[in-house]
């Protein structure tokens, strides 16, 4: 299973592993007897997520990374938009058995959720090999279960087979959790949050991993956070999605988006995060209008950053639009006001 | 007045189980320098909150002090009064906690009461207190307190906790705790739910208070760049040992504890080289299944032989800085 | 021959593995002394129902000479107002008691649990009409409809009565069961079975059910004691009498032949105690088995 593939994530096919267009997600919730509030928690969401990339949605708590994760997974449907797979329409089939959607699978934030607290981790990982290979015999599955546990690093298995999930710590549930999703060889998947739970020294162990899976076996990640310090490490070589009230504000390489932010919600963002240095510990005012993020009802064809955005003009509260910039795709039509310098004086690789 | 405003002499606190004890804090001897920002760091399982919460006694049951003191340096008619508050009965402590110290807990979701408003809240810890009965006055004085803390004073007062979003719940902990002028506020994590810009404001907002009102500090977190942003003193902790203690900037340039320095590139960070960066190896202690010698040493790229002997006891240097580790003199990891 | 072979040493590996399991589980289980407690007298009782009868023969010849005879070594209860012995009335009682408590309790957690686990799983309308049902007969007391069904019905045999008991018990079990699916069915490791595309059957059978066990188990102990109190209440007012051993008849008879006879009074004890130790011994090992097993549901 564990073939050396290439080390290079070059595209090797022009099309892209899943493509998402125009998804948009509305929940409805009854607002009285008669009216319903309509929360817009996803609008206009056109993304391209390649083969064997890393790919991060980064955002603050109800910016709505985790719907897009589990939109992606399948696990909830948009309301309007069209997801593509390997350049198969696959939107709406996520229920159906026979489905290319099988090659998208998913690592959850809280591992000790995501495990049945009454199964060992043998059967928890048993099960789902089985379902997809009818006719391996108990060897086979076994040997594959082995194969998985050296990859995750968690050796000699026996030790950890025979347990439950409460007795393992952390890291390693989530090892586990990781070690389920790539049993059925995906193509895709989508990581929420997955160190977030976990000691910061156990943080970059767990992102290696991920790391190496991503390049020995050549699968994507969609890596979702809040938290850009480990965004940039792992995606590296990849793009940041930054997202802001269901919207994509800026799309780019992780690197050019950190040292040079266009949107001026990314530009806030960067300055807000602290950093391991005490040289660069600053009390300046962020580049904000106010503290509260914004509603997420009742959204119009304007831009959602309008009311915290100190660039604003009358313009940007009727439409926005994309605007391409060399490191970057932006949603402002305002860019030419926006300071572009960069926050940080070092570029890193 | 004593530069420090509370010191840990030699402090072990436990917890007495069915079965066996475990011991979350051992002999701990550190000072918290007034009008300062101390930090905490550390993981899960350092000891870190245990000790801070054990200052007003409210370490989750069932631990307790098993021995050492904690000492409140107070000033009463210009004369320096030394008070150790481990020692205080109950009644010995309510006028003690809150008044002279206050906490901002982890989870302000739970630290606030889901059926009182906001102002029913403050009003009964003002009268608790035995402050001002006069309405007029209470009222004033909470609104001034939600103001201090850029709260539209009219709208949260009157409010229920559930109407409130995590960041003005955590504001509303932050004017909370200043009620009653304390000299000291303990801060256990204070910005662990909130987003990054938030995050970023509370931080202000608490540099502020120190700076205005002198007000020291003590703020537990496991990360190292919101102590580097805004912390003056370190002290990292792991597996209940105060394993390394100093100003902020000999913390980082110097890294003199391999746990420290361990930790330090560890942490990711949006600058900064990513190949430099390196994870510890190893697991957390067991408290239940120590090492033998020091207790970070399976973890150690550095361990030698005396390592895993006896524990090493503390070393201090000239500058005030001070660890556990044998070769604490001679590492100076000076970065560029 | 070999895969003969084969098959049969796969078999049993797995049953020793679950068997093992099993072992363990047991021993986790039985080192609560609550759990001890009453698991030995619910023994005790059971080996009576099985045995008791051949150790202590019970005659139902009437002997009216020896009639209100006072407990000795022969009578160890005495005897009743026909002279017969009332320890081995009691005794022969026993597996009719325990007859109903344990196939009524099959009947309703095994009528509760499916109806729960379909209405809380499948959803929609489904469940809109099995709650429907369950409402119906929760909303109507019990005891009026089981003196209805009495009349109706005639109870000749043990499992007639739990029948009719476990018709109007199933309900609040459903209820439970369905809450503890529908919360279940929203926890992470059951919605990644729909990315693993794993089977109905087996989320149903493999990652549901365990959970729930432990409830299903306590719900059990629950039922049998449910019953026993019901099947009392029904044979006190005289409804089914179709086994004057029982426990409830006997309480039944001594009640009807006058209460003011003080023998009539020890007569109507001993069933009596009989039924309380049994009640207490099963309040107990519901109570062990929630200490244990529960904590491991809790740490939701």
């Amino acid at each position: 299973m564990a073939e050396n593939k290439p080390t290079q994530t070059e595209v090797v096919s022009e099309q892209p592993l899943m493509r998402l267009e125009n998804i948009n997600m509305v929940f409805k919730k009854s607002n009285g007897l008669l009216t319903d509030k309509h929360i817009h928690v996803l609008k206009n969401i056109n993304l391209d997520i390649k083969q064997g990339e890393i790919i991060a949605l980064v955002g603050e708590s109800g910016c709505g990374k985790t719907t897009l994760g589990r939109i992606i997974t399948g696990l909830l449907q948009p309301t309007s938009g069209n997801i593509y797979l390997d350049g198969t329409k696959v939107t709406g089939t996520f229920k159906k058995k026979i489905t290319s959607y099988n090659q998208v699978q998913f690592i959850q934030q809280d591992s000790y959720a995501a495990l049945n607290p009454v199964r060992t981790i043998y059967d928890s990982l048993y099960a789902p090999i089985k379902t997809h290979n009818r006719k391996w015999s108990r060897a086979q599955i076994d040997e594959k279960i082995e194969e998985l546990m050296s990859l995750i690093g968690l050796q000699p298995s026996s030790q950890f087979l025979t347990k439950y999930p409460h007795q393992l710590s952390g890291g390693q549930r989530q090892r586990i959790l990781m070690a389920r999703a790539i049993s059925l060889d995906p193509k895709l998947i989508v990581a929420d949050e997955p160190v977030s739970m976990i000691d910061v020294s156990l943080r970059l162990s767990l992102l290696n991993l991920m790391k190496k899976l991503n390049e020995q076996l050549n699968m994507s990640f969609v890596y979702i956070s809040h938290d850009l310090s480990t965004t940039r490490y792992i995606a590296q070589n990849g793009r940041v999605a930054v997202m802001y009230l269901g919207e994509i504000a800026e799309l780019g390489n992780i690197g050019d988006v950190v040292h040079q932010p266009r949107h001026p919600y990314t530009r806030a963002l960067i300055q807000a995060v602290p950093i391991p240095d005490p040289d660069f510990a600053s009390y300046d005012e962020l580049p904000l209008k106010s503290m509260n993020l914004g509603s997420l009802e009742n959204r119009t064809d304007g831009c959602c950053f309008y009311d915290r955005c100190l660039y604003s003009t009358d313009e940007c509260k009727i439409s926005v639009e994309y605007q391409d910039t060399p490191t970057a795709r932006v949603l402002c039509r305002n860019l030419g006001c926006v300071p572009n310098q960069p926050i940080y004086k070092q570029k890193q690789k | 007045m004593n530069e420090n405003i509370i010191e840990f002499r030699n402090v072990s606190i436990d917890y007495p189980l069915r079965k066996y004890t475990i011991r979350a804090v051992t002999d701990v001897t550190l000072g918290i320098k007034r009008g300062k920002i101390t930090a905490l760091v550390g993981e899960s399982g350092s000891g870190k909150t245990t000790l801070s919460s054990s200052i007003i006694q409210c370490i989750s049951e069932p631990g307790k002090i098993a021995s050492g003191d904690i000492v409140f340096f107070d000033n009463v008619d210009g004369e320096d009064k030394e008070i150790v508050v481990s020692k205080f009965k109950e009644k010995e402590m309510k006028p003690f906690r809150w008044k002279r110290v206050s906490m901002v807990f982890q989870a302000a979701q739970s630290a606030l009461n889901p059926v009182m408003t906001v102002e029913q809240q403050f009003v009964e810890t003002l009268l608790a207190h035995g402050e001002d009965k006069d309405k007029q006055k209470q009222r004033a004085r909470c609104k001034e307190l939600l103001e201090y803390v850029k709260l539209d004073a009219e709208r949260v007062l009157s409010s229920y906790p559930h109407e409130l979003s995590g960041g003005m719940k955590q504001r509303v902990m932050i004017a909370f705790s200043l009620l009653l002028n304390p000299d000291l506020i303990i801060l256990d994590e204070p910005t662990t739910a909130l987003d990054v810009i938030t995050q970023s404001y509370i931080f202000n907002l608490l540099k502020q208070i120190n700076r205005e009102k002198n007000i020291s500090m003590i703020l537990m977190t496991h990360d190292i760049s919101v102590v580097a942003k805004f912390a003056d003193y370190v002290g990292v902790m792991y597996g209940g040992r105060l394993v390394e203690y100093g100003k902020v900037n000999d913390i980082f340039r110097k890294r003199r504890h391999p746990y420290t320095e361990g930790l330090i590139n560890a942490t990711p960070s949006i600058i900064g080289d990513i190949d430099k960066l390196k994870p510890i190896e190893g697991s957390p202690p067991d408290l239940m299944n120590l090492p033998k010698g020091c207790i970070f040493s399976p973890r150690c790229p550095y361990a030698q032989e005396v390592c895993v002997g006896e524990e090493p006891s503390e070393i201090c240097l000239e500058d005030g800085s001070k660890g556990r580790c044998y070769f604490f003199k001679e590492r100076d990891n000076g970065r560029k | 021959m070999v895969k003969v072979k084969n098959f049969f040493i796969l078999v049993g590996k797995r049953l020793r593995e679950f068997f093992i399991g099993v072992g363990k589980t047991c021993k986790k289980v039985f080192s609560n002394p609550k759990t001890i407690a009453g698991f030995s007298i619910l023994m005790v009782f059971v080996f009576i129902a099985l045995f008791g009868e051949l150790i202590f023969p019970y005659n139902a010849d009437t002997d009216v000479a020896n009639k209100y005879l006072d407990p000795s070594w022969e009578h160890p209860f005495g005897t009743d107002w026909l002279g017969r012995d009332v320890f081995r009335q009691v005794i022969a009682g026993t597996s009719s008691v325990l007859e109903i408590a344990f196939f009524s309790a099959i009947f309703t957690v095994v009528i509760g649990t499916v109806l729960g686990i379909v209405s809380g799983f499948v959803g929609g309308w489904v469940d809109k009409i099995i709650m429907g049902i369950t409402n119906i007969f929760l909303s109507i007391p019990s005891f009026p409809v089981y003196l209805l069904l009495a009349a109706i019905i005639t109870i000749d045999t043990p499992v007639t009565l739990a029948l009719m008991i476990s018709i109007w018990s199933w309900a609040g079990l459903c209820r439970a069961i369905r809450v503890q699916v529908m919360s279940l069915k929203e926890r992470d490791f059951i919605q990644i079975c729909a990315v693993m595309r794993m089977s109905k059957a087996h989320i149903i059978f493999k990652e549901l059910l365990p959970n729930v066990f432990s409830y299903i188990v306590i719900n059990f102990v629950m039922a049998m004691r449910n019953a026993i109190m019901a099947s009392v209440g029904i044979m006190l007012v005289g409804l089914a009498a179709y086994d004057p051993t029982n426990w409830g008849a006997i309480i039944n008879a001594a009640r009807t032949k006058g209460l003011i006879n003080a023998k009539n009074i020890a007569i109507l004890m001993y069933p009596l105690v009989a039924i309380v130790i049994f009640q207490a011994a099963m309040l107990m090992l519901a109570n062990g088995l929630d200490e244990t097993l529960n904590p491991r549901l809790k740490v939701m």
